[in-house]
């Protein structure tokens, strides 16, 4: 595709925004905004990305990896506010998935360690981890908050801290896996996934593209338990100190 | 006799407010001690305390002579035994309910046990296979105060469990109470904004105002006290 070609696809711009014109939805702004911001992101991704290949260093490699992961954190980060150190809760899970990602399919050598496979795919696993790492947030915070009487029934019987917030741990764990796992059911038959989609455009054989997206398939869904698992397992003895009391909560009787 | 719970200079407080100021003194074993005092003077704060929901500030609390900070939460919680005035079922039936504090220490609850306790609480054993949140008020609350008894608690802590429920069933929860009292020799601690069933029932009353113990004793005895605050708080408190 030429520059010249890709100016003409502008026009999927110019409809939105005789859209919000038309219909007054006020959104011209945030069209143009996000639109500007993609071109430039996009475009800068490329330029660092094909000097990253050029390169062959492993040191870019890295580089780009650890930009991906700190990006990931800090857009997560925010919805866990309430768990204490979630900072380094989220980096580990993060580490955690991409160590035993990249060492499965290098070790085996389903793909070659070099930096056209590796940067990509870390980008789809982070990419899908952070989205449910806040998912989970999202649903561990308001079932600690809306539950709060549950756990303090259950140490107040007499029982430890898991045991108090177990059922609200495998309750956010499950609602934030439903999503890839859902998703992944009608895969196919609603929508081809992007990836598969590009490779094929881009002239690909369509039998190894579709083979490559089984294989980041399978690895979303299994990142998506294992992050939702991780984090969850780091996060609730946060909500607890040693005499096992809940401190998570922000009000207290009289 | 051994106190079932002795304080020695006990104090409370969150980051900015006082709300346990030194309290000193013995709860009976095997009596009913009712606690009084105005909304905020600390009265279930000092529950949470004595079972270890919340740790005191400073002082020192003894369970039958223990410290308490030597006593694993789980096992302090299961001997000092707490039933809230908001009865919180779990999801099931009510026999779901009874087994819980058996289940989480890997015991099971036999279906003898659980009815035995069902007409312990006034209820027949149809109750067991009904849904715990389609019961009333005052059923959820006898099957909470079933619920925690299963755990055998020597010292069993009633926060307020009678002031949701209508005449009749707090009078049948105060012969259940009573009697649990005298069968099990369970010591009771109950904390009620009725003062009226306070001095009836309690064979000991502390009154707390403000964070301080005002006065304690037999209950007569507190009833006729001469502390201005403690007559104050009986001529204008809720008589029901």
């Amino acid at each position: 595709m030429t520059f010249f070609q890709l100016s003409l696809t502008l026009i999927f711009v110019l409809i939105p925004i005789v859209l919000s014109k038309t219909f007054r939805l006020g959104l011209e702004k945030d069209v143009l905004i996000a639109t500007i911001r993609s071109i430039i992101q996009l475009l800068a991704v490329g330029y660092v990305l094909q000097f990253v290949f050029d390169s062959e260093s492993y040191f870019y490699i890295f580089l780009m990896i650890l930009l991906i992961i700190t990006t990931a954190v800090h857009n997560a980060r925010k919805k866990g506010v309430m768990i204490k150190g979630i900072t380094w809760k989220l980096i580990l899970t993060y580490c955690f998935i991409e160590v035993l990602t990249q060492g499965v399919l290098i070790s085996l050598k389903i793909i070659p360690a070099t930096a056209q496979y590796m940067i990509p795919i870390s980008g789809m696993i982070i990419g899908n981890a952070m989205v449910l790492s806040i998912l989970f947030l999202n649903r561990f915070t308001a079932e600690i908050e809306n539950r709060t009487g549950e756990v303090e029934l259950f140490l107040s019987l007499g029982s430890t801290p898991k045991q108090a917030i177990h059922r609200q741990l495998m309750t956010s764990i499950r609602a934030s896996t439903i999503p890839t796992i859902e998703s992944q059911k009608t895969i196919g038959l609603v929508q081809l996934p992007g990836m598969m989609s590009g490779q094929i455009i881009a002239g690909a054989d369509p039998v190894q593209a579709v083979m490559f997206q089984l294989l980041i398939l399978f690895m979303l869904l299994s990142s998506a338990v294992i992050t939702s698992t991780i984090l969850g397992f780091l996060s609730y003895p946060t909500m607890f100190n040693e005499r096992m009391q809940f401190v998570a909560q922000t009000s207290s009787k009289e | 006799m051994q106190a079932a719970i002795s304080f020695q200079n006990v104090h409370y407080h969150t980051d900015s407010v006082a709300i346990i100021k030194d309290i000193t003194g013995a709860i009976s074993s095997g009596n009913i001690t009712t606690v009084v005092g105005p909304s905020g003077s600390g009265k279930s704060t000092l529950f949470h305390l004595c079972n270890g929901m919340k740790s005191a500030s400073s002082g020192d609390i003894f369970i039958q002579g223990e410290d308490i900070l030597t006593l694993t939460p789980t096992v302090l919680r299961r001997k000092v035994g707490i039933v809230l005035q908001k009865s919180i079922m779990i999801e099931g039936n009510v026999f779901d309910n009874l087994s819980l504090p058996l289940s989480l220490h890997g015991k099971r609850l036999s279906k003898e046990k659980a009815i035995e306790m069902l007409h312990l609480i006034g209820l027949n054993e149809t109750f067991l296979h009904r849904k715990a949140t389609d019961l009333s008020g005052g059923q959820q609350q006898r099957v909470s105060i079933a619920r925690t008894l299963l755990n055998e608690p020597a010292i069993l802590l009633l926060d307020e469990v009678t002031s949701a429920l209508d005449q009749s069933s707090q009078r049948e929860i105060e012969q259940l109470i009573t009697s649990i009292n005298q069968k099990k020799e369970t010591t009771i601690i109950w904390i009620t904004h009725n003062l009226e069933q306070a001095l009836r029932i309690g064979d000991d009353t502390w009154v707390m105002i403000d964070g301080k113990l005002a006065a304690y004793g037999k209950s007569a005895e507190v009833a006729s006290s001469t502390n201005d605050k403690v007559k104050q708080f009986f001529e204008g408190g809720e008589k029901k």
